[in-house]
């Protein structure tokens, strides 16, 4: 699959690396006592040390190192045994220290890798650079008051991981793929919610542009996206801008730019003659973070099952291709659905396929419909499997199915049950058939009469008459043979 | 003279610190001399030396996470110039 | 001049020949007599009589009941404002108690104000304070002198009989040096042997918490008591506290006692080497072997100290904005204006000096050359600690390199004043314990002091030396 990128005058390859900054999933912060729920009144969670008080120090929350060094086991990387906590010192209203406390020259986690799925059905490894825990800032409410930033603490110094990955990306579809899988990773690790709305995984987008063969060219910065579609929007807006740009002679400009999400497009953020400089320099109130193998190991050995494994298990043991296993495996909730789906009757393991189909496209169809996350689900995997095990068992036809499902997901109702209820079983007594087509076949003499000369197409009508009349409970297969039978009869 | 008027006044910037014409002349002078006296320090060999960032040698202590709501928004703002219905408030960020 | 230590204040106590509300009386008394010193950033008669109504409901057997003891105002403290002698933190009043003075509180000490310091501990000789110089309380009328600092002010109330003891803080010198010039005793333990939660931060890896007295038995009770491991602060010392009062002894059999060859320094004066000769050979009489030792990186430790301390001031201070509590400039007209008139109005010209040095040596394309090559020489010299104590118990220097020096002499040069502390830096970097003493007095008869060093938590031998040296003057 070529991602080259056509300009006037040349075609471009687009490059581009991201940093991911993912909230650690814990109740209290990296560096102090105070809650990291979500959406609470302004400076309700901020304690002193949040709050940069005089003369208060960090003591760092245990389950926030675990919580790294999981994603890093997660990411295929290297945990290292030795970091060091370190100030990257600027100012900013929401910044209360004057600083931020992160990792610089000795991250808590090195290089890894992670997989990314193509539709076709190839992959590809991104390479990953490092993760590091740092403090999240504050937040600043420019919009309040013309004249005035309003500051709200409740984020500040609550655990990121910030995930950096090499400049192995080279389209905005590898990205939004890039993004998926990591955000899939750190779910089954349970070590972030991965919430983008609510901003608890959000990416700094570095993008340059070059032709095939060149060096890397001049990348520009695209700060804080919180969703996929922003992201794909930001970078293919960027991409042409760049293109556009260097094809007219010009040279781009090393910046950092915001992406406005109603206009589409980029702007630089930061006058170029502020160039940042963070000073950084280990933490004099910490000591480095020394994390013993023992510990590590531990830590590793309770790794549930992650996505590139529950995958790679869907192929072998289902006989799934690696897209649909892909698919059913970037979500953890959808995959965990769908193993508790196939677990719950022996004989769904071989209609692995066919539960694919009735999650994947008839349930996700009404969920979509009414915005519900398929772990809310009204309708439960083991009642799915019974639908799916009723289909199959030709007790009812698909086309009933369809209303059987809505009917569940309305009521959360048992498929059976419904089907009871409504006599919606399927009729395989051949007596009963035979009289239907029988009245089918005297109620339409002249259209057997066209049959029998010869126009053999005509069999679907009697079929779909005949299935009308039985109010679509004929067992099709049986239905067919009937006909058949009857007609070959009258020649 | 390691330092010159321009350098002064974009060191003065990142540590946000205005300087008057005759404080940033004065502390010209004040640096520069400092900054040639520890030069002296490139008398010393320190090749194989470690750098040493903290004399503890015990390991960094631990915390459980148990968030604990301590201090109220009323006593994280009660010193704040300027505050309002529980934001602090300050000028306009320019971007 | 009733109460000469703790010890006697609490027999008078425990007796019942005096109570809280006397000493307090007393100690108000004598505060408001010598206002002129300049000593309290912050004074209040009624802070002090809540105090004492709070202070007798305690029971006898509270090691510092009544105990009037004074709190550098870098000490956070609850009930009075806390401003590092800073006009950046005018009207702070903290809704907390640092570590240090919470124990103080807890043993039921009486807090009689808020001592002058350098801003911010930034200098030698509290005159850097935007509430003005403290005057030494040994000054002669017509010659106003430097208390030293930048704990001068608390050093110089326990000269002045303003109170029995008082808090300091040592980065480099501060409770040593000013000590040695108000002829008090004052000790500086090991980095971390006293929390530094609560203390306004100005070098956080030299940053210590210490105490000034009145003898060597008073600054052992009140170590004692301000010592110990807390959680809030990862740096702190998990160690067990010794009783170092019970345990006093004037025993200096088979101590060794080490004499750094490169303390003796140019330009030094014979009576402050005479002083340390003096030192010498007592000790020697009560039974210490004396040992000549080498300390060979001594000389690059003021260099050193001038480099890691103001780049981790430079990220200290920058909590200090405006924004959350303290001083802020009115009419600024955006965010950047309003930091950058806040911090030049708000801070003094010493604190913006070694913020800005500690700014540029952490600066892009000068970290390695200032700040780095500053870690690993710190790092030789804590060696050159290391490598002495394995051939001696203590190490015995002068404590300053001169007697307290008119006010204002110094002001202009700032190496000048960084000299003030190339006996007590060398210690602070390796953040090993040390004492000093008065020992002495030269022609004017101002007080000199001697100082005692030992290894990380060996403040035991450091008392014991000092009891012993201190039984000279009695
Ligand atoms: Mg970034
Ligand atoms: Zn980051």
């Amino acid at each position: 699959m070529s991602n080259l990128i056509k300009g006037k005058k040349h075609e471009w390859e687009t490059v581009i690396g991201l940093e991911i900054h993912a909230q650690v999933k814990s109740n209290s912060k990296l560096f102090s006592n105070s809650s990291t729920v979500f959406g609470s009144k302004p400076n309700s969670q901020v304690s002193l040390v949040d709050a940069a008080m005089p003369g208060m120090l960090p003591v760092i929350n245990r389950y926030c190192i675990e919580q790294a060094v999981k994603s890093g086991i997660g990411l295929n990387a290297k945990i290292n045994n030795h970091s060091v906590f370190d100030r990257k010192n600027y100012f900013y209203a929401d910044l209360p220290q004057g600083y931020q406390i992160s990792q610089y020259k000795y991250p808590i986690v090195g290089e890894g890798k992670v997989t990314i799925d193509f539709k076709d059905g190839t992959s590809k490894d991104i390479r990953i650079v490092r993760l590091h825990l740092e403090q999240d800032a504050g937040k600043s409410l420019h919009d309040q008051n013309p004249t005035k930033t309003y500051v709200d603490l409740n984020r500040s110094g609550v655990a990121l991981m910030e995930i950096v990955s090499e400049p192995d990306i080279r389209s905005a579809d590898e990205a939004g793929l890039y993004i998926s899988k990591i955000r899939s990773i750190l779910m089954y690790l349970d070590t972030c919610d991965g919430n983008m709305q609510e901003g608890s995984l959000r990416a700094d987008v570095n993008i340059s542009v070059r032709k095939p063969g060149d060096d890397y060219g001049t990348r520009c910065e695209i700060k804080n996206l919180n969703s996929i579609k922003f992201i794909k929007q930001a970078i293919n807006y960027e991409v042409k801008r760049q293109i556009e740009v260097l094809e007219e002679g010009g040279v781009i400009e090393q910046n950092t730019l915001l992406f406005n999400t109603s206009s589409g497009k980029t702007s630089p953020m930061r006058s170029k003659e502020e160039a940042h400089d963070y000073r950084y320099f280990p933490d004099p109130d910490l000591l480095p973070l020394d994390i013993n193998q023992e510990d590590i190991d531990k830590l590793k050995n309770a790794i549930p099952e992650l996505p590139d494994d529950r995958k790679t298990r869907y192929i072998s043991d289902y006989n799934l291709s690696n897209y649909d296993a892909s698919v059913l495996t970037s979500d953890k909730y959808v995959s965990d659905y769908y193993d508790t789906i196939i677990e719950s009757d022996k004989t769904l393991k071989d209609s692995s396929k066919i539960v694919v189909n009735w999650l994947t496209s008839e349930l996700f169809s009404l969920l979509n419909d009414k915005n519900i996350q398929i772990n809310n689900s009204p309708v439960t995997p083991q009642n799915l499997g019974k639908l799916v095990k009723l289909i199959t068992e030709d007790i009812i036809s698909g086309k009933i199915a369809k209303e059987v499902l809505v009917e569940m997901f309305n009521t959360k109702q048992d498929p059976e049950k419904i089907i009871e209820k409504k006599g919606l079983k399927q009729v395989t007594n051949t007596s009963e058939i035979e009289t239907i087509v029988d009245e089918v076949l005297k109620e339409n003499q002249i259209i057997v009469d066209q049959y029998l000369s010869g126009k053999d197409k005509l069999l679907g009508f009697f079929v779909g008459q005949s299935m009308k009349k039985s109010q679509g409970k004929a067992n099709p297969k049986i239905l067919n043979e009937i006909i058949k039978i009857k007609l070959s009869k009258k020649k | 003279m390691k330092l010159d008027t321009n350098t002064i006044n974009k060191i003065a910037k990142l540590a946000r610190i205005r300087l008057s014409e005759q404080e940033a002349n004065d502390l010209l002078r004040d640096m520069n001399s400092i900054l040639d006296w520890v030069e002296q320090l490139n008398e010393v060999n320190t090749d194989d030396v470690e750098p040493l960032a903290n004399i503890s040698s015990s390991i960094l202590p631990h915390r459980k996470d148990v968030a604990k709501d301590i201090n109220s928004t009323d006593e994280i703002l009660k010193n704040s110039p300027d505050k309002l219905e529980g934001y602090f408030v300050v000028p306009k960020v320019v971007e | 001049m009733e109460f000469q230590s703790i010890t006697k204040l609490k027999t008078l106590l425990n007796k019942n020949k005096i109570s809280v509300k006397e000493i307090a009386e007393t100690y108000i008394k004598q505060i408001k007599e010598k206002k002129e010193l300049n000593i309290f950033i912050y004074f209040n008669e009624d802070k002090i009589h809540d105090q004492v109504k709070e202070i007798e409901k305690l029971s006898n057997d509270k090691v510092l009941k009544g105990i009037p003891i004074a709190i550098k105002d870098l000490f956070c403290t609850a009930n009075m404002p806390t401003t590092a002698a800073s006009k950046i933190l005018e009207n702070f009043q903290p809704t907390y108690e640092s570590f240090v003075t919470q124990k103080l509180i807890e043993q039921g000490s009486m807090f009689v104000g808020k001592t002058n310091l350098d801003e911010f501990a930034m200098g030698s000789a509290t005159n850097t304070s935007y509430f003005g110089n403290t005057i030494n309380p040994l000054s002669k009328n017509d010659n106003p002198l430097a208390p030293g600092g930048s704990s001068g002010g608390s050093a110089a109330a326990v000269a002045a009989d303003l109170c029995l003891g008082a808090t300091g803080t040592d980065t480099g010198g501060s409770i040593r040096q000013p000590a040695s010039f108000c002829g008090v005793v004052g000790i500086k333990p090991t980095y971390g042997l006293c929390s530094r939660w609560g203390i306004a931060a100005f070098a956080s890896s030299l940053d210590q918490a210490g105490v000034f007295s009145k003898n060597v038995t008073d600054a052992s009770i009140l170590l004692e008591e301000i010592a110990g491991h807390d959680q809030r602060d990862s740096t702190s010392s998990n160690v067990k506290i010794p009783s170092f009062s019970k345990n006093l002894n004037t025993s200096l059999e088979d101590k060794v006692v080490g004499i750094p060859q490169e303390y003796t320094v140019d330009g030094i004066s014979d009576e402050i080497n005479g002083v340390w000769e003096d030192a010498i050979k007592s000790l020697e009489k009560k039974g210490a072997k004396i040992k000549h030792i080498s300390l060979p990186h001594t000389k690059y430790a003021l260099p050193t100290y001038y480099i890691i301390a103001p780049a981790e001031a430079s990220s200290n201070l920058a909590r200090y904005d405006g924004v959350k509590y303290g001083f802020r400039a009115k009419d600024a007209k955006s965010l950047d204006d309003m930091y950058e008139l806040t911090r030049s109005e708000g801070f003094g010209k010493e604190v913006k000096r070694r913020i800005l040095i500690g700014t540029y040596v952490l600066s892009a394309g000068y970290y390695d050359a200032y700040y780095l090559k500053a870690q690993r020489v710190r790092k030789l010299i804590a060696n050159d600690f290391v490598e002495a104590f394995k051939e001696c118990d203590l190490i015995l220097t002068p404590t300053a390199p001169s007697a307290a020096f008119p006010l204002n002499e110094q002001q202009d040069d700032p190496i000048k004043m960084y000299l003030n502390d190339v006996f007590t830096v060398p210690a602070s970097l390796a953040g090993i314990p040390g004492i000093s003493i008065p020992y002495g007095k030269d022609q004017q008869g101002l007080p000199l002091g001697v100082q005692l060093l030992s290894k990380h938590y060996n403040e035991q031998e450091i008392f014991n030396a000092a009891f012993s040296l201190e039984k000279d003057y009695e």
